[in-house]
């Protein structure tokens, strides 16, 4: 089995290296960055913190380098999908294309430029620490199924499950991953950027009550919005804001670490993407909406002169 | 009241009590009270310098010991709203035949100084602004109006109103005398409410994006959003405002964009933000959420702005902490 991971950040990583440990399959990665392609190349791709192993991986900044794979798993930051998959589709003319990315709208943009598709959602999270090498956060769980509009089959979906899982990252096969996503989404949606707005931590933004109401405004359009799709979610978001607030109190969102790095976020595939499905359902998200606005009028304050 | 308004005293020696002080020093006996008893000093050796769209140098007499003012007939309380509280403290019981006029931002300056005097005060709202280059030099930048009304609460007469307005405009400042200022103020409350705390939180100055609306996540929507809501306030108060506060932003966008293309008005609010003091928020967006709740309207834009600008501010004190 031939497996290209399409940019090979934090958690492309993850995945291409634990993939790596299973002895079929073939471990291909397309990044853009080429100083992390060489070191990737020369030394093998290597994690640490939570795992503690090394993948042999070919890595190339040239997707025309790429030969034809069973899969793809798209791990780009979300404003990044369309340039990804549009260079690498032709890898994909016979095989299916997972996104493992934040938030929704990322399966869309692939199905345009590949025929299957496979809805994903990971909590495993890392972070890069050098060219090369990738130290895992924690370890959780990824799901997998059919994209309904442009499906991978299920015997697809499952075989790609079964190798993540047999790399050592568990990964479950579902007819219907939207639930899942879903929790996520509105999860990140409304903790994330509250995060990136007041630069507190996950545990302080749930400790204030004014801060923790906004969340439960923004989770209470989101659960809405899903509901309007016929998506029955895993958990309850708010439960989970609450959950985190006690095993990560210290966390900064991905968000925030994004805001003080002044690195665009993924805001459009966030809170964004909840205002898009909303309209299309015809459910109102005001405050979503609001919070985009916001963040991105902050990602434009970094281009004002000072 | 006054019969003359020979002496005056600035209360806060910011970018306006700066302004104000200079030039009524060419009209009257001008003292000013500072906070820092070195910043009085300074004054009282070098003189206020302004610079921009006028150049002089007013001569003041200043003082960090409000025991040393000597009686004044008008005294214009120019601290920012959060020091309101411990500088009417320091008035109380001073210059009783003194009519007393507040120009913060947002609403409630008057009451808390009405809490600590029997003045007639005079309600303003500013539209002037400068920039503090140091203690004795503040650069006088837009040369708005201010806009003066006697405050209901001390039934304040209109004569006095119009002599202050006078003084000012004779000082080489704009100035407007009106009956009943509430809708301006109003006007300015919610635009303040929106232009400060999106600026707060985005950390943008003011800039044309804050009129933005071509796309789902442009920022004029949540501009929009907060001033909408500030109109459902006003209108459930039964106040009729002088005043859109959405053409406000849009003038203003423009004003500064054609002016110089790099020049964009740092709001209060953004600048208390990027030195990590405390904001005016509860003056502002925290005021209008509050009368917002007492007549049922429900902002809950205006609602988050407000908690996420508390939750800014409490993430510095961790900070502090950690």
């Amino acid at each position: 089995m031939k497996v290209c991971i399409v940019g090979c950040g934090a958690i492309g990583s993850l995945f291409a290296a634990h993939l790596a440990q299973v002895d079929d399959v073939e471990v291909w990665a397309y990044d853009v960055v080429a100083p992390r392609v060489d070191a990737i190349n020369r030394d093998g791709l290597k994690l640490i913190g939570e795992a503690d192993i090394t993948g042999r991986v070919r890595a190339t900044t040239d997707a025309a380098e790429l030969p034809a794979c069973d899969f793809g798993i798209v791990a780009t930051k979300s404003m990044y999908t369309r340039s990804a998959i549009e260079a690498s589709a032709h890898a994909f003319a016979d095989g299916a294309v997972a996104s493992v990315q934040n938030g929704v709208g990322n399966e869309e943009v692939i199905a345009e430029h590949v025929e299957r598709v496979i809805r994903g959602t990971t909590f495993p999270a890392g972070h890069v620490t050098e060219p090369g090498i990738v130290h895992m956060d924690t370890r959780g769980d990824t799901w997998l199924g059919p994209f309904e509009p442009r499906p991978a089959s299920m015997d697809a979906v499952t075989q790609l499950a079964e190798a993540i899982t047999a790399g050592g990252m568990n990964t479950k096969a579902l007819p219907d991953a939207r639930g899942a996503q879903w929790t996520k989404l509105i999860f990140n949606a409304a903790t994330n950027p509250l995060g990136a707005l007041t630069r507190l931590t996950h545990g302080r933004l749930c400790e204030l009550p004014e801060t923790r109401r906004l969340i439960t405004q923004l989770v209470d359009e989101g659960k809405a919005v899903a509901a309007a799709l016929g998506i029955t979610l895993d958990s309850d978001p708010d439960e989970l804001v609450d959950h985190a607030a006690k095993v990560a109190y210290e966390h900064r969102a991905s968000m925030l670490q994004d805001v003080l790095a002044e690195r665009a976020t993924e805001v459009d595939a966030l809170n964004g993407g909840i205002v898009r499905f909303g309209e299309e359902q015809g459910v109102p998200t005001p405050m979503n909406q609001a919070i985009a606005a916001l963040i991105k009028g902050l990602e434009r304050s970094w281009q004002q002169p000072r | 009241m006054p019969a003359e308004l020979r002496r005056v005293c600035v209360i806060g020696a910011g970018a306006i009590g700066s302004l104000l002080a200079a030039h009524l020093s060419r009209v009257s006996e001008t003292w000013v009270l500072t906070r820092r008893p070195q910043h009085a000093e300074q004054l009282n050796q070098e003189g206020l310098q302004v610079s921009g769209k006028h150049e002089f140098v007013g001569r003041v007499q200043a003082t960090a010991d409000a025991s040393e003012l000597p009686d004044f007939d008008l005294g214009i309380i120019a601290v920012k709203a959060n020091d309101l509280e411990p500088v009417g403290l320091r008035l109380a019981g001073l210059a009783p035949q003194a009519t007393m006029m507040t120009i913060q931002n947002g609403l409630g300056a008057e009451a808390v100084i009405a809490r600590h005097g029997d003045w007639p005060l005079i309600s303003s709202v500013t539209f002037m602004s400068g920039t503090r280059r140091s203690d004795v030099h503040v650069e006088y930048e837009l040369d708005t109006a201010t806009w003066l009304g006697p405050w209901a609460g001390t039934k304040t007469d209109q004569a006095s109103v119009d002599a202050v307005a006078g003084l000012i405009n004779a000082s080489g400042l704009n100035a407007e005398a009106m009956d009943d200022l509430v809708p301006a103020q109003w006007s300015k409350l919610i635009f303040n409410s929106a232009i400060n705390s999106v600026s707060a939180l985005t950390e943008l100055p003011h800039v044309a994006a804050f009129v933005d609306e071509d796309e789902a996540s442009s920022l004029g929507h949540a501009v929009r959003a907060l001033i909408d809501e500030g109109k459902a306030v006003a209108a459930a108060a039964g106040i009729k405002l002088y005043e859109d506060p959405w053409d406000m932003n849009a003038f203003a966008v423009k004003r500064g964009e054609t002016a110089r293309s790099d020049y964009a008005h740092l709001p209060s609010m953004l600048e208390d933000v990027l030195a990590r003091r405390p904001t005016e928020v509860e003056f502002i967006a925290g005021a209008l959420h509050r009368e917002a709740d007492r007549l049922g309207v429900p902002v809950p834009v205006t609602a988050a702005a407000h908690q996420l600008i508390r939750g800014k501010e409490a993430s510095w004190r961790s900070e502090v902490k950690t």
